[in-house]
């Protein structure tokens, strides 16, 4: 019962903020309704026992990109500014695409996902079985991809720096 | 343990995915635009981890996917926000409808 209210509470945060950081005309405010919707999915991973999974969420994207998407606001904007309105010729096929796929989506979901899985109790993963996981080369483990990441951050911290140096 | 069914997880990311669609759709700034391609890609992470935990709950794929996701898209997000900056710098404009000149 108390999971039922948790997650009541984490899905209406999330839908609520979602949909108001993307009709938000000031553009720190739509911001900061993001940074909300990203804390609420870490509680979700939580929820679901993947404490790992929420402290990555909070310090990769509520720590490190929403501090880069404020300075970076903050650098092309004045506070307070106000996004210009834009035409209805422009809302209007964005509104009528996303509610068009959200109810076929949900249409798909209602029907199609069986209705008989339910949440199997579980072990939840400890931190020495993600780090062999992660660090591991057989079968299931995945050092490949966490070698092509980190030459992917590298190149684009690189990248990042060529790109927004002074000329 | 609780019973919350899959189909509500599945609901809320789909409506955040969809609310990220239409900002993508509908709005001007760059950055905005970029706020709501963060909204999409967090709506999949969430679809990854749900049916990891709900299908194969013994197995970490789909915790992988996600984790490698969030990498990839902070990632995407620094070279993004580099090449806005640069914009700004060049033009002092990061209206996308207003940026029509790609030569500096």
């Amino acid at each position: 019962m108390a999971e039922q209210i948790i997650f009541y509470i984490l899905a209406i945060v999330i839908v609520a903020f979602s949909i108001l950081s993307v009709v938000s005309r000031r553009i720190l405010r739509s911001a900061t309704y993001l940074l909300f919707v990203l804390i609420a999915t870490a509680g979700l991973y939580l929820m679901m026992g993947y404490q790992f999974l929420a402290a990555v969420q909070i310090s990769v994207y509520a720590g490190g990109i929403m501090v880069l998407y404020i300075f970076s606001i903050l650098l092309t904007s004045h506070a307070g500014d106000k996004a210009k309105p834009v035409s209805w010729k422009r809302l209007l096929p964005a509104g009528i695409a996303s509610i068009l796929g959200l109810l076929i989506c949900a249409h798909i979901i209602y029907h199609n996902v069986s209705k008989v899985i339910s949440l199997q109790p579980f072990q939840e993963p400890t931190m020495q079985e993600i780090g062999m996981t992660m660090m591991g080369t057989g079968k299931y483990q995945y050092l490949l991809p966490f070698e092509a990441i980190s030459i992917l951050l590298l190149v684009c911290i690189v990248g990042a720096i060529i790109i927004a140096r002074k000329r | 343990m609780s019973n919350i069914p899959i189909e509500a997880y599945l609901i809320v990311s789909a409506i955040m995915f969809f609310a990220g669609i239409y900002g993508f759709l509908s709005r001007r700034n760059m950055l905005t635009i970029l706020m709501s391609l963060e909204l999409m890609l967090n709506a999949a992470d969430i679809n990854f981890v749900v049916f990891n935990r709900y299908l194969y709950p013994g197995q970490l794929d789909g915790t992988f996917f996600a984790l490698f996701a969030i990498g990839v898209s902070a990632a995407e997000t620094a070279i993004a926000i580099a090449i806005i900056i640069n914009i700004y710098r060049n033009l002092k404009n990061i209206y996308v409808d207003e940026v029509n000149k790609m030569k500096f």
